[in-house]
């Protein structure tokens, strides 16, 4: 072979090192299984880190009146019941033994008077769901995990970028990728396979994601012959930061508004009571009184509009601002300072409760949140759509191929809730991991196909080769643009077609990039390799955003404002053809057993 | 739009040198963006690590104008206008590329801390009730988004290379999360004392200032830690009458 590369052989291995990849190998690892973790970056570096607000689990501590049943139903209607509902249960029923384990494992949550783990608000959770560490609860979580998994056997490989997943007939048996230091490529060798790469949000101009978030997994997944499912759903959060310049998008937790944080236009109108959803009325307060009671913990109070789901949140400050309501800077006004007229101590409460929010303006933006309202605005934070997994096993179609957390898809349906992500993570991560493990120990390892191999890094060392060629960033910042102005928070289908054709230029264009410089630690190459992933969810998203004529949770459609009960019963599946191009099938929902139509209609 | 200079280290393992860039500012900036925009114009190769871009993840650190900082919090409006700007890697780490350092060895470190020991649930349920106050306490240390920058400034690591004989500051912190956890049951006061080598730092302080998370590490972490091997190992009263650790 003309191309030199290091193996490495695992029973299982997982690729990305966030929540659900460390809750994944810290589960197989158990079984007493060869683990492999890869990730792009250092170990602990993960998104995960960025989560703020806290992890949804019906423990009941603050609220007797929770439970399962209500956190499934919450569930299903925040996803506007396109959710696999087989996923929604497990996630509602395993959640709170998820989160206590962490505590066994050093988590230190906050707590009630009495004790136990606190809960807070969150949008779209009937009662206060969200056990958290200040806003800081992705970190505790990541780090948990982190420290209690390298005493775990896990052989993690840091700084290594997965390129293509290596098949044997119809199963994965491997993977190919590169290290960052030195530009040496890697085969892996597993019986197993779990993707926690995350999610796409770099496809997009504003956006609360890093570097990392390139669709790697689904476009590897895609790429294997797996199916991909509801990428037309974007969340947009609605509070991101939007001035100064460069910090757009960087996220504001939604906890603010949990706290008693309110939105206001220019002229301090409270535009959130404008505009309630029908579905979400009789849980929805319609003073302000009764709006902050409930952020006081008043059980006979219901939630501020503030506290609607995302979607519609953010699709209300769009307006505002396209209406010419909005802040000096194209987003709206959030204020926490206000609390300070009911609370004593006012200032201190909100340093306490969003301590990274005051360090985040002050340093940022040098504003302080105590004193002032913050500008916040829409911005690209996560994707419902991903790797279609079985509910149970989080296996895909390929044999051999599981996906937990952001990369895959069914737990949120059209609209994730805020805290179902990091209950998300550590649910399907652990049942990854589990059902992985079985998968290897009832399989046996395949071959490599060599030539596959020796194509791929043919492939991935011609932008050194070529003596002119495009500049990788050019087509990455030229995608991100056109993404966020025709496939973004607003579509109609002329826009999107012409996203697509743009989509297509760029696939043309990104096979004649050129870089400089030589295979170590380079940027440059590895931006190069990432685009190809990005193009490939960005064709599969505004793809099914297109085909699906009817705005729905995080779509929606200019030219088709209603919901469609036609399209209510479809999910949207990309699949790689054999001629190579991308075929999408709209199948219809998977059947919802009688028992879970009865507590949907128990609970309203 | 005003044009700024930038003096990037750029090498290897096997040296290199500060190379000028100039690009233009926009309000706002950080380090970061200027290190981005100079990749995207004119050094594609341009080695640099970083993530969340918010100050949460502890990827970006660096020296910039000589002070170890996170590239992401340094906003160039604080730096002195008009003079260029420095960035360099840190230097208590070997080189990888440009901006990039090996800091494997802080995780090869953290490893052989002992881990995460609780005592046996308190309810039946496998619970445990634990109060408001015993949190906070040891919330502070849990927030280090180990950005190694405490390692890089520690003259114990940084001029006297003791990275076999001393854990570092951030790693004394580690310790001192778990030996205050409210749960946590295990002894880590004779590895303390022995092989992490606590007895190296003479609290000069400087890993408190270039926190970015503003951990207390020499008064909260650091020093109740040196009490404790203290009480432990040389007290004659304390050795006298047995007490032992964690009451």
């Amino acid at each position: 072979m003309s191309f030199e590369f290091k193996t490495h052989e695992h029973d299982v291995l997982v690729i990305g090192a966030g929540g659900a990849g460390l809750r994944a190998a810290i589960e197989a690892a158990g079984t007493g299984l060869k683990v492999g973790l890869v990730c792009k970056s250092l170990l602990g570096k993960a998104h995960t880190v960025m989560a703020e607000g806290g992890v949804a689990a019906a423990l009941a501590n603050v609220d007797d009146r929770d439970g399962w049943k209500v956190h499934f139903s919450d569930t299903m209607r925040g996803g506007q019941y396109l959710n696999n509902p087989r996923m929604a249960e497990l996630h509602a029923q395993e959640a709170p033994a998820r989160v206590r384990e962490l505590e066994a494992w050093g988590a230190l949550f906050d707590r009630t008077q009495d004790g136990k783990i606190l809960q807070r608000n969150f949008g779209g959770h009937r009662y206060p769901r969200l056990a958290h560490v200040g806003d800081r609860t992705g970190l505790e979580m990541i780090r948990t995990l982190q420290d209690h998994g390298i005493h775990q056997g896990i052989d993690v490989h840091m700084e290594v970028t997965v390129i293509e997943l290596l098949k044997d007939g119809d199963r994965v048996v491997g993977a190919f990728a590169y290290d960052r230091e030195l530009g040496r490529f890697r085969v892996f060798k597993a019986r197993a396979i779990v993707l926690a790469t995350g999610g796409i949000g770099r496809a997009f101009k504003i956006t609360s994601n890093s570097w990392e978030y390139t669709g790697d997994g689904q476009a590897l997944a895609y790429e294997a012959g797996a199916e991909l499912m509801d990428m037309e759903f974007v969340q947009f959060h609605p509070t991101g930061m939007v001035w100064p310049p460069s910090v757009r998008g960087i996220l504001v937790t939604e906890g603010v508004r949990g706290e008693g944080g309110v939105l206001k236009n220019k002229d301090g109108r409270r535009f959130m009571f404008d505009d309630i959803p029908d579905n979400y009325k009789e849980q929805t307060a319609d003073n302000e009184e009764e709006g902050w009671r409930y952020t006081q913990g008043d059980k006979n109070s219901r939630r501020p509009p503030e506290l609607l789901t995302r979607d519609h949140v953010a699709r209300c400050i769009n307006r505002e601002v396209k209406a010419g309501r909005g802040s000096p800077h194209g987003g709206v006004f959030l204020d926490i300072a206000w609390i300070k007229s009911r609370l004593p101590n006012g200032a201190e409460h909100i340093k306490k409760k969003l301590p990274s929010m005051y360090h985040q303006f002050k340093q940022l933006a040098g504003l302080d949140i105590t004193t002032e309202p913050m500008e916040v605005g829409p911005t690209t934070h996560y994707h419902m759509g991903g790797v279609r997994v079985d509910g149970d096993s989080q296996m895909s179609n390929v044999p051999g191929l599981f996906a937990a957390g952001e990369c895959a898809a069914g737990l949120h349906g059209a609209n994730r809730l805020g805290g179902n992500s990091l209950s998300d993570l550590i649910v399907f991560g652990k049942r990854a991991g589990e059902y992985a493990a079985k998968f290897a120990k009832e399989n046996r390892s395949g071959s490599i196909d060599e030539k596959a191999v020796e194509e791929t890094a043919k492939r991935v060392l011609q932008p050194f080769e070529r003596a002119s060629g495009e500049n990788p960033y050019t087509i990455q910042h030229e995608l991100q643009d056109s993404m966020q102005d025709l496939v973004g928070i607003v579509r109609t289908q002329s826009e999107m077609e012409r996203g697509l054709e743009k989509v297509h230029a760029l696939q043309k264009r990104a096979a004649n990039v050129k870089v400089e410089g030589n295979r170590e630690y380079n940027p440059g190459w590895h931006t190069a390799l990432d685009i190809k992933n990005l193009l490939i969810v960005s064709e599969a998203l505004t793809r099914c955003a297109m085909e699906r004529k009817e705005s729905r949770g995080a779509q929606f459609r200019d030219d088709f404002p209603e919901k469609s009960a036609e399209f209510g019963k479809v999910n949207h599946i990309i699949q790689k053809a054999k001629d190579g191009s991308m075929k999408l099938t709209a199948r219809p929902l998977p059947p919802l057993a009688g028992d879970l139509q009865a507590i949907i209609k128990e609970m309203g | 739009m005003v044009k700024s200079v930038f003096k990037i280290w750029r090498g290897s393992k096997a040296g290199g040198a500060m190379k000028d860039y100039t690009t233009e500012i926009g309000e706002g900036m950080v380090v970061l963006d200027a290190v981005h925009q100079i990749q995207a114009e004119s050094a594609g190769d341009l080695g640099v690590r970083w993530n969340c871009k918010a100050g949460k993840c502890g990827s970006c650190s660096a020296e910039i104008n000589g002070v170890p900082r996170l590239m992401c919090m340094t906003r160039l409006s604080d730096l002195p206008a008009g003079e260029p700007v420095t960035i360099e890697p840190m230097k208590a780490f070997p080189s990888i590329k440009d901006l990039v350092t090996d800091v494997t060895w802080n995780y090869d470190v953290k490893k052989k801390i002992k881990k995460f020991k609780p005592r046996k649930p308190d309810n039946a349920d496998g619970t445990w009730r634990i109060v408001q106050e015993d949190v906070e306490r040891v919330q502070e240390f849990r927030k280090c988004i180990e950005c190694f920058l405490c390692q890089d400034v520690c003259h114990v690591l940084r001029e006297h290379h003791k990275h076999n004989e001393f854990v570092g500051p951030r790693f004394l912190t580690y310790t001192a999360a778990l030996e205050m956890h409210p749960l946590d049951v295990e002894d880590r006061l004779p590895d303390l004392k022995q092989k992490d080598g606590i007895g190296f730092c003479n609290i000069g302080k400087c890993c408190t200032k270039v926190c970015p998370e503003n951990i207390m590490i020499t008064d909260n972490a650091i020093i109740p830690l040196k009490e404790r091997v203290v009480d432990r190992f040389y007290d004659p009263i304390a050795k006298l009458f047995g007490f032992s650790k964690k009451s």
